[in-house]
């Protein structure tokens, strides 16, 4: 057998199975997908090896779409049918955006119908875009990156948004990840994927400050973490400010000092350019020189130094301190109550927000994890138990079911789909396949409980699927899916794959079931183990010697003019030896008799081989014959 | 009722452990899962659950919850190098069937 390795606690997976499942932080100005492997959460990185995708979207006039890095390189060059920073208008109004001169593109008005109805559109050369379709477009890439890096497909993803985001924001966030084929296991705020990411990992306890400030979102929330259960217990912030909002003041001061006024798009975009790679030189040096041609000829040199830029973003500054104050006032919590403080976001980076949040809390914040990638790392922890890859947490568990759930199977056995404890909401299939030849349907009956005899656990539903078509045992692939939302609503889906038939059914698996019932189910399951495993064991051989039956038979109907009448005899012999093993209920008699009927009819099978290898060739020549 | 190690998989048992700083045993376990009924868990144990069945062998604290012990019982533990590989197999002497890869089992 196989070699195992020790796993850690609820972390070995099933044989041949790893639910590949990512955590994806699409941000403002970048994005990033991680996962867990081996226990550990890392950043998938692309081809080349680059782990942060730049949340940039080019539209080409030959129906091209390229994201990424490549896009960016043209962010100057082609302005309007370059898009960045979508996320800021994911499920907004043209009269949400303010003063819209600012940003380089073309705005529609919102259509009044449909899906993005009441959103704003950019038109582009390749058509009118809606900030959906933009951000799909990012979250393809990333599914194709996380998918070649994983060699598989994925199973579905936790999406993180800024704790802000309403209703409107995150409908559309989950509408862009159904436009890019991932299935949203989760949306998750930001700052609880980057305290999952630091509470587990260094195992931290008490109240925390998570600061994040990207790209174009600023949220500060107030966590309390205790044995790794972690509670939310304020959220402030600025749906409207980030490391965005830096680069533009640097891009207002170029202006003042080369006494230029309004740009066309293109300058502005350079000059932006420019303006985020001074203010990263910054983070490290004491000044930056900034130079560039306007399109105009015009020559653009400055030197800004860090004492400058501090100045010059004294006020933003500021602004993300209020909501801090405001925060802690809804926490009903003082500044020295914070235990530690968690820098989340790029823009985290830059000495003068340290500094300012170190003073505000009157201590250093925590910077040990990497701040672009710590939302996407918490993200992929959480998206790995969401997906079941883990069992038995104690941590994160907003609810979980409370008895494992699955269905019935030939002989009145339970094959359990859910495991108990499994975090809502989950969802999980598994195929099944028809037991006889040109059986058209199949009988669904949905069980909750630990045993392994139907008998002994809970019937909730029971439903059929069907119009199979007509196949021999066993070809059919019938795809059986229970699906268990936030609420506890538990809808079984079934689906014959090749012809597509399917049937569904709703039910709510706690009615009725009280705390008592559900601690005498559980205690029956432990007391009853070895009685489990004999019934289990009986069954299957009786399925397996009902089969056998009933193939000799089939077999016997069609070929027996290939035996002698003694041939025959002998066979029927062991056939009726069979079915009077059937009666005894006894595991070891009745598995001695199929094997004596399997070794009655090895001869018999060997015939019929020969004889279809025949029929088939008969009348042929040689050269007929592939 | 009885689950033991060799040796050599209780010293790899006890160095894994100390590596890893935390931990009070070793957790053996079956699920119905895998192409060929049965698979086994081996993970590091946190926590004694209240209904564990605790073995010891060769200074090493073996967890088992009821429900696995009889697909498990009278099984050996043991650790072996298999070409470039290394890791823990499973000696369990109520196999009656495995799948190709031996990572599932039927009893």
């Amino acid at each position: 057998m196989a070699l195992l390795q020790i796993s850690e606690p609820g972390m070995s997976t099933a044989p041949h199975q790893h639910r590949l499942a990512v955590g994806i932080d699409l941000g403002t100005t970048n994005s990033l997908v991680a996962t867990v492997r081996h226990g550990i959460s890392v950043v998938l990185n692309d081809e080349n090896g680059r782990a942060m995708l730049p949340s940039v979207v080019r539209y080409t006039a030959d129906g091209q779409i390229i994201v990424g890095e490549a896009a960016q390189l043209m962010q100057s060059q082609d302005t309007a049918n370059t898009i960045s920073s979508v996320k800021r208008f994911m499920g907004r109004g043209l009269h949400d955006m303010g003063e819209i001169s600012r940003f380089p593109y073309r705005f529609v008005e919102a259509p009044a119908l449909g899906k993005t109805a009441g959103m704003l559109q950019l038109r582009t050369v390749a058509g009118i875009k809606s900030p959906v379709e933009i951000s799909a477009e990012i979250l393809n890439v990333l599914r194709r990156q996380a998918e070649a890096a994983l060699g598989g497909e994925l199973v579905g993803a936790v999406i993180t948004v800024p704790a802000y985001f309403d209703d409107a924001q995150r409908q559309a966030t989950k509408d862009a990840a159904r436009l890019a084929g991932i299935n949203v296991l989760r949306l998750l705020n930001e700052p609880t994927a980057a305290a999952i990411a630091y509470g587990l990992d260094n195992a931290s306890e008490g109240v925390y400050a998570v600061y994040d400030l990207g790209g174009g979102t600023f949220d500060i929330s107030i966590l309390r973490l205790s044995r790794g259960v972690f509670e939310v217990l304020a959220t402030n912030g600025d749906s409207a400010l980030g490391g965005d909002d830096f680069d533009h003041r640097i891009y207002c001061w170029l202006l003042e000092k080369s006494n230029l006024s309004a740009l066309p798009p293109q300058d502005t975009r350079l000059l932006l350019t420019h303006a985020r790679a001074a203010k990263e030189q910054l983070t490290e040096h004491g000044e930056t020189r900034i130079t560039a041609i306007l399109s105009s000829g015009v020559l653009i040199d400055q030197v800004l130094t860090q004492v400058e830029f501090f100045v010059l973003s004294k006020n933003l500054v500021q602004n993300t301190l209020q909501p801090l104050r405001r925060a802690l006032r809804d926490a009903g919590l003082k500044v020295g109550e914070i235990n530690g403080v968690v820098m989340v976001g790029g823009a985290t980076r830059m000495p003068q927000i340290q500094q300012a949040v170190g003073d505000f809390f009157g201590q250093t914040p925590l910077t040990n994890l990497d701040p672009d990638k710590v939302v996407a790392l918490g993200a992929a922890i959480q998206a790995n138990v969401l997906a079941g890859n883990r069992s038995g947490d104690d941590w994160l568990l907003l609810d979980v079911i409370p008895l494992s759930l699955g269905i019935e199977t030939m002989g009145g056995l339970v094959e359990k789909i859910i495991p108990r404890n499994s975090t809502l909401p989950t969802a999980r299939a598994q195929e099944f396949t028809t037991y006889k030849d040109g059986q058209t349907a199949m009988s669904i009956q949905v069980v909750q409980g630990e045993r392994e005899l139907v008998s002994d656990c809970r019937s909730l539903a029971r439903f059929e699927l069907r119009g199979i078509p007509a196949m021999v045992a066993g070809a059919a692939r019938i795809r059986v899916t229970f699906q268990v939302d936030a609420d506890g609503l538990l809808s079984v889906a079934a689906r014959e794959m090749r012809s597509g038939v399917e049937a569904a059914i709703e039910v709510k698996p706690a009615y009725g079931l009280s705390d008592a019932d559900i601690m005498r189910m559980l205690q029956e399951s432990g007391q009853h183990a070895a009685d489990d495993m004999q019934a289990r064991a009986l069954r299957e051989q009786q399925i397996e010697a009902n089969q056998l039956l009933e193939a000799v038979d089939n077999a016997l109907e069609q070929n027996g003019n290939l035996l002698n009448a003694d041939e025959q005899l002998c066979i029927r012999t062991q056939m009726n030896g069979l079915r009077v093993a059937l009666q005894q209920n006894n595991h070891q008699v009745l598995k001695h008799a199929t094997e004596a009927l399997n070794q009655a009819t090895t001869e018999f099978a060997q015939r019929r081989m020969d004889q279809s290898v025949n029929s088939v060739l008969a009348g042929r020549t040689l050269d007929s014959i592939e | 009722m009885a689950i033991t190690l060799t040796a050599t998989a209780a010293k790899h048992v006890q160095n894994f452990m100390i590596k890893r700083g935390k931990g009070v045993g070793l957790r053996l376990g079956v699920r119905t899962t895998g192409c060929s009924g049965m698979a086994y868990k081996l993970e590091f144990a946190d926590v004694i659950e209240e209904d564990d069945l605790q073995f010891q062998s060769q200074g090493v604290t073996v967890l088992i919850d009821p429900k696995s012990l009889p697909y498990l019982d009278g099984m050996e533990l043991d650790y072996q190098r298999e070409g470039l590989n290394e890791g823990f197999k499973f000696n369990n002497p109520n196999v009656k069937n495995e799948c190709g890869c031996g990572e599932s089992f039927q009893v």
